[in-house]
């Protein structure tokens, strides 16, 4: 099959890539940023996925699946108008081109994030809940828009199968993902009296997900998580870092200070409150099942990280694709600063960090 | 301190035989965690026999395992009767079992109460909450009378107020038995005279009952838990108004002929 992914450059990008080639599957990816080693039969375009040469892409390969992973969580420091010209305008694009061209199949990768935390939100969300968190974090507005219009979908294009994702966090030997960086610091920052439950996966079983989402052809609104979610102490104490638990009024007003990144007050509830999803319909539909469970993924992110070597930027790490023995990547240089969960430390307009 | 050491073992032991899904950790999928329950069971194993005079009737009444909804009355100005009533599962129980019960909203905001409470299996009071530990099989703790129930002021401690009815709703829907129960001497060991709204605001809490002592400390009373054999309705859920107002009725008559039960026993000691 002729599968085009928008946002390969990304690590979950490449491993998906990477997993659908060897599977026999035709693969082309659309991306800003460089694919570093990219085997050589998937074609790679270095095109702005709102603009005209990502059209021609999409025309000329003529995809029969599309995987949309190129969105961008508000951290990164890009202004509101270019956060919502990217994850919506790029949304738009996907879902247009492919009616165009002739796609029957799109996936969109979204974030589970789209639920808010709240003191008064539910465990294990269902995919029926409308996203109560963005009266508290309006910065979110546009992920969860984008989510609901790649929803949209589902009624204007009936012919196209669409399956949104919405993916809890990632943790693994990578350190993809916007809980590996909140924990790459030797001391990780927490607000005192608080210790929400965190829901991850391993990217190995991330990239599994996405590809039996593909392979069943899912068509609907899916909550993707893995093993049971643990309360952040025990990440924290897992992963080999120390807690440091700050009262919430000194965390609020040391925002962007001592260490700690710059972020909209509404990011402290999401390590105050936890995000936890159902994802039974997810697993009966697409037969997923987590292979690695919560321990493993703590041990192996701590393994390929240990604490006091430094934390390598995202674009030299080597992810694996396949389960086995993990390999620790290692390499360039990474600041000590432990930004929110949902903070994003890529900056490219094709990133995506569940 | 060699009590308290031999009580810290005891509960340990209990522990190992609660039958919940606990990982490598000793976390469940909520969160419930062995390590964070044994300080709050031996501090209210103490309280339970040491500091109340507490007498447990009907616990067979209770299923061993597998959903069900334990519903009582209030009694006493704060959660007395859901810490007494969890403590006898726990110890009168064998295997011991964990009543859950819902919170209050204003408790997830407060620091520390905060997640304590999640590790101890008490969850914000939503109907979200309800509806998955009954399908997990979890024993449910219900005060249908709600935050009016605790707000009883000591002269009317053994009557009830107006139940909800999103009770027996939660209650055909997931099939799950009721267990009436009643509570007796919460408001002998905190005889509210007063519920202060603005201290509560100054708190964060929607009121604070005041005693003739002044403080909200419970006193060492007699207490008294009463199960009754479950009752178990058909339905689905979604049955009109009049069916479900039935059925309440019928589960608050049941409590009340308990707390009269409960008033005789007392007064035979």
């Amino acid at each position: 099959m002729r599968v085009l992914i928008a946002g390969i450059s990304g690590v979950l990008g490449r491993m998906v890539a990477v997993t659908l080639s060897e599977r026999g599957h035709t693969v082309v990816g659309i991306d800003k940023r460089r694919f570093p080693d990219a085997p050589e039969d998937i074609e790679i375009h270095h095109v702005d996925l709102r603009k005209r040469a990502a059209e021609d892409v999409f025309r000329r390969f003529r995809p029969e699946a599309v995987i949309h992973m190129a969105t961008v969580s508000h951290f990164a420091a890009r202004t509101h108008e270019e956060r919502y010209r990217i994850n919506l305008g790029g949304t738009r694009a996907v879902f247009d081109h492919c009616v165009s061209y002739g796609a029957g199949q799109c996936l969109f990768i979204g974030r589970h994030t789209y639920y808010g935390a709240a003191p008064d939100a539910p465990l294990y969300h269902s995919e029926a809940e409308p996203p109560m968190g963005l009266a508290s974090f309006p910065e979110l507005a546009d992920l969860v828009s984008a989510d609901l219009y790649a929803g949209s979908a589902l009624w204007r294009f009936p012919q196209l199968d669409t399956a949104v994702m919405r993916m809890c966090y990632t943790l693994g030997p990578s350190g993809h993902g916007t809980l590996a960086t909140f924990l790459r610091g030797p001391r990780v920052p927490v607000i005192l009296g608080f210790d929400p439950l965190f829901q991850f996966m391993h990217e190995l079983d991330v990239v599994n997900a996405i590809v039996a989402a593909f392979d069943a052809r899912l068509r609907g609104v899916f909550n993707v998580a893995g093993p049971q979610p643990v309360p952040l102490s025990v990440v924290v104490r897992e992963t080999g870092r120390r807690k440091v638990a700050l009262p919430e009024f000194v965390f609020a007003s040391s925002l962007g200070r001592f260490g700690l990144p710059r972020l909209p007050k509404g990011a402290l509830d999401h390590i105050k409150y936890p995000i936890v999803m159902d994802s039974t319909p997810f697993r009966e539909a697409s037969g997923f099942s987590p292979r690695i469970d919560e321990v493993q993924a703590m041990h192996e992110y701590k393994q390929a990280y240990p604490v006091g070597e430094p934390f390598p930027p995202s674009s030299t790490r080597s992810p694996k694709t396949s389960y086995g023995s993990s390999s620790p990547s290692s390499g360039g240089s990474g600041g000590g600063k432990s930004p929110s969960p949902h903070a994003s430390t890529e900056t490219s307009p094709t990133d995506r960090s569940p | 301190m060699s009590l308290l050491w031999g009580l810290n073992r005891e509960v340990n032991e209990r522990l190992k035989h609660l039958e919940l899904p606990f990982n490598r950790f000793g976390v469940d999928k909520y969160g419930v965690s062995r390590r964070h329950l044994r300080p709050g069971i031996v501090a209210l194993t103490w309280l339970y026999r040491n500091y109340f005079d507490v007498h447990v009737h009907g616990i067979h009444h209770v299923p061993g395992r597998g959903r069900a909804m334990l519903v009582g009355n209030h009694s006493g100005g704060v959660a007395l009767d859901a810490a007494v009533v969890a403590t006898s599962m726990f110890w009168e129980k064998d295997p011991p079992r964990l009543a859950q019960g819902m919170a209050e909203k204003f408790m997830a905001k407060v620091p520390f109460f905060s997640s304590w409470t999640h590790r101890w299996g008490q969850f914000t009071g939503l109907p979200e909450h309800a509806e998955q530990l009954l399908r997990d099989d979890r024993l449910l703790m219900v005060f249908p009378e709600g935050a009016r129930g605790t707000q009883k002021l000591y002269s009317e401690r053994h009557s009830l107020v107006r139940f909800g009815t999103g009770f027996v709703r939660l209650a055909l829907k997931t099939k799950s038995p009721i267990v009436p129960l009643a509570f007796l001497g919460g408001g002998e060991a905190i005889p509210t005279i007063y519920n202060s709204k603005r201290l509560g605001k100054i708190l964060g809490a929607p009121y604070v009952p005041v005693t003739p002592y002044g403080l909200t400390l419970p006193l060492p009373v007699r207490l008294d838990v009463i199960y009754s054999e479950p009752m178990v309705f058909a339905g689905h859920g979604n049955e009109e108004d009049e069916v479900i107002f039935g059925y309440v009725d019928e589960v608050k008559a049941r409590v009340a002929s308990l707390i009269e039960e409960g008033r005789r026993l007392r007064r035979q000691r």
